[in-house]
């Protein structure tokens, strides 16, 4: 996807979005009885959001017509950086079921083996080492409480 | 008696070794909360209230204080290391600081960053200690539309925070400011885009969303090439390490800005320490030769927000002692302290109590040598965290990340809003919006509505109101003034190209 087709495309979402808090915005009170009420500021970035979203789709309509076929995209390594960000939601997930230090594990491990191509024995040590180093800075040391497992931690 | 005797009463509380020590303390607490992201020091002073109840008084609020400046010591240190805001108002550090920590100068960031500290809350000191009571009794002048003129003109900040493209982030402020909507209405509590999330209900929290656009988007970006983007460049030899003579050069003028933005603002209930460091990162480039150097690593970019942060600590005491008035969760807590150990903060509290007024002033004189004293050191000692594998550094970030959003409330969904925002942050960065005017958006957005609102139930909605009192006429006047720039400065270069042109 090339930079002004991404503008095209991100315009157009914030506009739908600016439509969205407009129209959530409309079905709350513009004026209370003390004054303006909570839709009235929402009501207007609404606005603000839609105006500036669809200036920003014409200058890149403009600018498409101008622009000269290119082959290269700046979404084609994407891919992995989804992948590390689908592995920490999946870990967070765990949070409440298997405690921050073991979801932290499997997450060290997937970052370094599926997506680095590392051994898997240096990925555990790596895991466990940074696991068990903030459970003694946080828990220990500072007292912080994090999700633990039903094996205590 | 006179301030220099005053002073010296001051130092003669503070210098006791009981009072030295818990000095001492309470800013090595501080620093410690300050580094770990959302482990704030509002959390530690409320947790350790209760301990000081059979401390001395003046000893106890000599700590209590030394937590609360030493934590703006401390927040720079993991924005500018691993672009993780260790406190609100260290977001705009992350801008070229880690830039600079990318370059191989962590460590002249880190440094330049204790000097600002250090200068900052030195100046901050001189100002509570000289022009407290006339600057509370100005601060009070600061009715809602004078606030309301205030928030425009850190929005208008959005200027210098644009980059390439001022629609985008005009765009980006406006989804900042919608995401500071989340939540309950505080005129008339109803509920407004919580999806149905009794979790919204409170807004969406600001370190989960500012560590999400920062540390998560960054770590994503990285994670794209095999290997890591770029490693750090690391400086070899400790002399490399510390900022040089020319850095310190080149922010002379932050110094001064920082200290006197961060004091000035600080000195005003509920404007903050983040809203300092956005104006003076703001004005520091406005006014600089090089202005579009800024966030790729420049020096003068950590320098000034980092003294806006410190010495907005200092300004923050201003309506705290002379008023009773606390500006933030930290300094409200510290009223409640005062409460607790039998004083009436006020306009008497200096006259009925010196010694503790000025062993708070000497204290901080002090503290801030112990600090500078403290952090200069670890300097190096941080900047090696980078000389950490990638496969190391990137998980580390995402753990530290991951315990300071959950720290803050305990809550799991916190960290699913980091999650959530981690993508917008990686997404934004794609497609060229600028990151720091959402955060912008979302530190004043709240502000802003508020102020607005209650101006216009005070006109019975007239928005003249909003132009016609002269402090508040001016702050908009000038935030009209920054949002022209870039098309003046646009129909400047017009200009030449057609005079090249011609001739």
């Amino acid at each position: 996807m090339k930079k002004d087709k991404g503008n095209l495309i991100s315009g157009a979402c914030l506009a739908a979005f600016g439509l969205y808090v407009i129209s959530v915005a409309a079905k709350l009170p513009y004026v209370s009885e003390v004054g303006p009420g909570p839709g009235f500021f929402p009501l207007w970035l609404g606005i603000g959001l839609m105006i500036f979203a669809s200036y920003l789709m014409l200058s890149s309509v403009l600018a498409l017509k101008k622009e000269s076929p290119s082959d290269s995209s700046p979404w084609q390594a994407s891919g992995r950086a989804l992948a590390g960000w689908f592995g920490l939601m999946v870990a967070i997930a765990l949070l409440g079921w298997i405690g921050f230090s073991v979801s932290f594990v499997f997450l060290t491990m997937f970052l370094i083996v599926a997506l680095d191509r590392r051994p898997l024995l240096l990925s555990a040590g790596v895991a466990i080492g940074l696991a068990v180093g903030f459970h003694f800075l946080f828990v220990m040391a500072l007292d912080v409480s994090l999700p633990v497992g039903r094996w205590g931690f | 008696m006179g301030a220099l005797e005053n002073l010296l009463l001051g130092f003669s509380v503070a210098l006791t070794p009981v009072n030295l020590f818990w000095c001492f303390i309470g800013v090595i607490l501080g620093t410690v909360v300050g580094v770990l992201p959302g482990l704030g020091p509002a959390a530690t002073i409320a947790m350790l209230l209760p301990l000081t109840l059979k401390m001395d008084h003046t000893t106890a609020i000599i700590a209590l204080a030394g937590i609360f400046y030493g934590a703006r010591y401390g927040g720079s240190t993991t924005s500018i290391l691993l672009n993780i805001p260790g406190e609100s108002s260290s977001v705009v550090t992350c801008l070229d600081g880690y830039q600079l920590a990318r370059q191989g100068r962590a460590g002249a960031a880190l440094g330049i960053s204790a000097v600002a500290s250090f200068v900052a809350g030195t100046i901050g000191i001189l100002g509570l200690m000289l022009i407290a009571p006339p600057l509370a009794r100005f601060a009070l002048r600061f009715a809602p539309p004078e606030y309301f003129g205030l928030m425009v003109l850190g929005l208008a900040m959005v200027v210098f925070l644009a980059g390439k493209s001022m629609i985008k982030a005009l765009l980006a402020m406006l989804v900042g400011l919608w995401v500071a909507t989340i939540g309950t209405d505080l005129f008339t509590a109803e509920s407004r885009f919580t999806f149905g999330q009794v979790k919204l209900l409170g807004g969406v929290d600001f370190i989960a969303a500012t560590v999400g656009i920062f540390a998560i988007g960054e770590v994503l970006i990285n994670l794209e090439s095999r290997g890591g983007a770029e490693l750090f460049k690391i400086s070899k030899g400790l002399r490399n390490l510390l900022p040089t003579l020319q850095d310190l050069k080149d922010c002379r003028f932050a110094f001064l800005n920082g200290s006197l933005v961060g004091f000035f603002v600080g000195a005003l209930p509920g404007a903050g320490a983040t809203v300092a460091s956005f104006l003076s990162y703001g004005i520091e480039k406005a006014f600089s030769r090089h202005p579009e150097k800024f966030g790729t690593g420049v020096i003068e970019g950590v320098a000034a927000p980092e003294g806006a942060n410190n010495a907005d600590a200092s300004g923050a005491l201003v309506p705290l002692l002379t008023l009773g008035i606390p500006g933030g969760n930290t300094t409200a807590i510290l009223l409640g302290g005062l409460i607790l150990w039998g004083y009436k903060p006020g306009p008497l509290l200096i006259q009925e109590h010196p010694e503790l007024f000025w062993g708070l002033v000497a204290s901080m004189y002090i503290g801030n040598v112990l600090l500078l004293i403290l952090n200069i050191p670890l300097v190096p000692l941080f900047a090696q965290i980078l000389r950490l594998p990638y496969f190391i550094l990137y998980p580390l970030i995402l753990g530290i990340s991951v315990v300071g959003v959950y720290s803050v409330n305990s809550s799991v969904f916190d960290v699913w809003m980091m999650g959530l925002f981690g993508l917008l942050g990686y997404l934004m960065r794609k497609l060229d919006f600028p990151a720091a005017a959402l955060i912008l958006g979302m530190v004043l957005g709240d502000a802003l509505e508020r102020a607005l609102r209650q101006s216009l139930m005070m006109s019975q909605g007239d928005l003249a109101i909003l132009v016609n009192r002269p402090i508040s006429g001016t702050l908009l006047l000038i935030a009209v003034g920054l949002l022209c720039l870039p098309a003046i400065r646009k129909v400047r270069s017009w200009r030449i190209q057609a005079v090249e042109q011609e001739g």
